[in-house]
């Protein structure tokens, strides 16, 4: 039987550098399933410890925002100053606060 | 290095006519390159920049793959086991690299399938410098030593490129690089320090052979490289083919000077003036053959990779296979 070339899917590794952080994004790569995605993230992100826990995720089970609407989309929240503790002047005796 | 994939590229015909919509995309997108932004795999990007960036990033890519044949040569013929230990995690970076390049390629749109496609059938390129052959132990570390040398020379400024994925992979790839140097200066040192004569001759004959074949490794000069001013304007490339080569040379002169070794060029001689090393004059046609396919192990280089494609097509049908019938049963249950 001669099938059609069948590229594996692609994967997203997420690296966690040690306890405490978070997983972070740090690159891609294709596997045929998840387990093989995990090993091969392994061999191919943490060959110097760069890792202590590795999450993969289907490139195509992501949704991202939509670049185009970049600035309507997360512009709103420029203004808003007022939402940061800096924009607060308290009395010097209690601005530590 | 991956520089000359922009000198070794077809013309392009650039259309004149545009849409008013697109010459809107194009104003702010020079924007963002000149205020120094990045540029994300989403975001809209002239057509000949993306084609630029996958035909720049895969040539890299292929390049870190065809470069792991070389050196993967003398694994099983290291001389102790801490140097094969060190080869071995070495060539496994290659690999690395390149998956990470081709990964970064990818979100431009293109195939992994078809960027390998391009490679087999000799379409896409690869660094000149991979198509010359390791004769001995000493060609090992002298590929650590000027080649990843030359190489790291080259890649830190593309570490700042415009297009993101593309520097993320560089910083990573650069990070890893300097134990590849290093580890190929250690190599030459102990055999020029500690070593026979036989020994000591066989480094400098590496090194007569590797030396101007590296300083190809950054392309053609700059009159002769027509593509570099675009690739600049478009933070692609940071730093002329000529000026990363007087770097390369600079720092190379002292490390021969420890290393005990000559460079095989006599008119290799300080400039006070302008303050770099004077150079000869390199053979540029050996270079343009080498690109045309004509080096000595280009053909041995490319059947490599066509079997070892070929040969594990079996694995990659038989895994995903594997992976079909584990969710056609875990739909089932």
């Amino acid at each position: 039987m001669n099938q059609p070339a069948q590229e594996w899917p692609l994967w997203e590794v997420f690296v966690r550098a040690r306890a405490g952080l978070d997983h972070k994004h740090c690159g891609s790569l294709h596997a045929s399933d998840a387990k093989m995605a995990i090993q091969m993230a392994r061999d191919v992100y943490t060959r110097r410890q760069e890792g202590c826990s590795v999450w993969v995720v289907r490139a195509d089970h992501i949704t991202a925002s939509d670049p185009q609407n970049k600035e309507t989309y997360f512009d709103p929240a420029e203004d808003k100053v007022y939402r940061h503790p800096s924009f607060y002047r308290l009395p010097d005796a209690v601005d530590h606060m | 290095m991956y520089t000359q994939a922009m000198d070794t590229a077809p013309k392009d015909a650039t259309p004149a006519v545009r849409s008013a919509d697109e010459a809107a995309l194009q104003t702010r997108f020079d924007a963002r390159i000149d205020a120094g932004e990045f540029i994300e795999a989403k975001d809209w990007m002239p057509a000949h920049y993306r084609k630029t960036l996958i035909r720049q990033i895969s040539q890299h890519a292929h390049s870190e793959i065809v470069g792991m044949l070389p050196e993967g040569n003398w694994i099983t013929r290291a001389p102790t086991l801490k140097r094969k230990a060190i080869l071995l995690a070495k060539v496994q970076d290659e690999g690395g690299h390149g998956l990470y390049l081709y990964a970064a390629a990818e979100t431009l749109g293109v195939s992994r399938d078809e960027l390998l496609e391009a490679l087999h059938s000799g379409q896409a390129k690869y660094s000149s410098i991979f198509n010359y052959p390791t004769l001995t132990w000493a060609d090992v570390g002298t590929i650590g030593w000027l080649v990843d040398g030359a190489a790291i020379m080259n890649q830190v400024p593309i570490c700042r490129c415009s297009y993101a994925p593309y520097a993320r992979a560089m910083i990573r790839i650069c990070r890893e690089e300097s134990f590849h140097q290093r580890q190929g200066f250690d190599a030459l040192l102990t055999m020029m320090q500690q070593g026979t004569d036989a020994q000591r001759a066989m480094v400098q004959d590496a090194v007569n052979r590797w030396w101007w074949p590296c300083l190809m490794m950054f392309g053609p000069p700059d009159d002769q490289s027509p593509n570099s001013a675009q690739g600049m304007r478009w933070g692609i490339k940071r730093i002329s083919n000529d000026e990363l080569r007087q770097k390369f040379v600079d720092a190379t002169v002292e490390q021969a000077r420890v290393l005990g070794v000559s460079l095989p060029d006599p008119a290799l001689q300080w400039n006070a003036a302008r303050g770099h090393w004077d150079f000869g004059a390199i053979d540029w046609s050996e270079f343009w053959q080498v690109v045309g396919g004509e080096g000595p192990c280009n053909r041995e280089r490319l059947s490599a990779r066509v079997n070892a494609w070929q040969a594990g097509a079996w694995v990659r049908e038989a895994a995903m296979a594997h992976a079909q019938k584990h969710t056609i049963q875990q739909e089932a249950a």
